[in-house]
């Protein structure tokens, strides 16, 4: 009976200590410093942190890994970091209000850049088959003048006579 | 103008404004030297105006605060060990020259705000101290390494600069004649 009441009282604590642990990782989001460093500048050497073995760097890096520490999220690290050396420290801009526009530009560009291809492309076609056009096809006859033309229909017209 | 050539213009265009982007974005990198030329032509230029947040709260500290001061401004990080180094020495001239109409004003920049409170604590630095978190305002000086000090004579120009630590020699020689000026 006592061994039982033992057994039950270790299992009791085993699944307390579990459930305790699990609820921690559950509200420590998993937030990692390779996850955030392709995110974010070295400011003082102007590439990602991730690439980055500066002084500086390195500061930056031990910062971040305080804040993993204390559990904060991947955005929270990026505010508190912007709020440490300023919004350039993101490699890139939050997507909100103007921010925007640094997304939207590149699509707009390479639409744009497609389609002055496309209508290059189009004239360039437009031009050949016209030029095409103007010139007899390989094999066909050379074109004649509309006068002499006009005179052998005239000389056909009179042997016909 | 023939079809060839108004298909090319554009394209031609198009390389020209990429090629003078590039340009510009090469050029604009370079850190600016004319404050180093003025002083090697024996010329004072006016210092920039520079605002700043006071470093720790309380807030924001201006150059012209200091108009009648000669002043040791010196751009340090915390994770800048030459800025570490030269601290005491900057601090000794501090109490020096406060009582003769000088001060050191020191700009944290690029820094986190703890590393940079925790640098002074251990240090035991007392002169003020602003903040440039994003260096926003190092190209009005030139500024491009860490640490880099400019003196500033009574009337608010630029007398001396060192890009990289300031020695003893370095403050004698620029601080103490600029101290027996006057306004």
């Amino acid at each position: 009976m006592r061994r039982l009441l033992a057994t039950a009282l270790a299992s009791t604590v085993i699944a307390s200590l579990l459930a305790v642990t699990a609820a921690a990782a559950a509200s420590c989001p998993k937030a990692t410093l390779a996850d955030i460093e392709d995110e974010i500048m070295c400011p003082v050497c102007g590439v990602p942190l991730g690439l980055a073995d500066a002084p500086q760097a390195e500061r930056e890096r031990a910062y971040v890994r305080r804040l993993i520490d204390r559990c904060s999220s991947k955005q929270q690290i990026k505010r508190a970091l912007a709020a440490e050396y300023g919004p350039s420290v993101l490699a890139l801009p939050e997507n909100d209000g103007f921010n925007v526009a640094a997304y939207l530009a590149p699509v707009l560009a390479i639409l744009m850049a497609s389609a002055g291809v496309a209508l290059g492309m189009a004239t360039h076609q437009r031009e050949r088959r016209r030029d095409a056009g103007d010139q007899p096809a390989p094999g066909d006859p050379p074109r004649l003048d509309p006068a002499d033309l006009a005179r052998l229909d005239a000389e056909l017209k009179s042997h016909e006579r | 103008m023939s079809r060839r050539a108004s298909t090319a213009l554009p394209v031609i265009a198009l390389l020209a404004a990429l090629i003078a982007l590039l340009a510009y974005g090469v050029t604009s990198r370079q850190p600016d030297r004319a404050v180093d030329e003025a002083l090697a032509d024996g010329e004072r230029q006016p210092a920039p105006s520079l605002t700043l947040p006071r470093l720790g709260g309380g807030g924001s500290g201006s150059l012209s605060d200091y108009r009648g001061e000669v002043v040791v401004l010196n751009y340090w990080a915390s994770w800048c060990d030459p800025c570490r180094e030269e601290s005491p020495l900057l601090q000794r001239w501090h109490r020096r020259i406060a009582s003769r109409g000088g001060t050191v004003l020191g700009v944290d920049t690029l820094d986190v705000l703890s590393d940079a409170q925790a640098f002074i604590r251990e240090t035991g630095l007392t002169y003020p101290m602003l903040r440039d978190r994003d260096g926003g305002t190092q190209s009005k000086f030139g500024v491009v390494g860490y640490p880099e000090t400019i003196v500033l004579d009574r009337r608010g120009r630029i007398a001396a600069l060192r890009r990289g630590p300031v020695d003893d020699e370095f403050l004698t020689q620029t601080v103490s004649p600029l101290l027996e000026e006057r306004s």
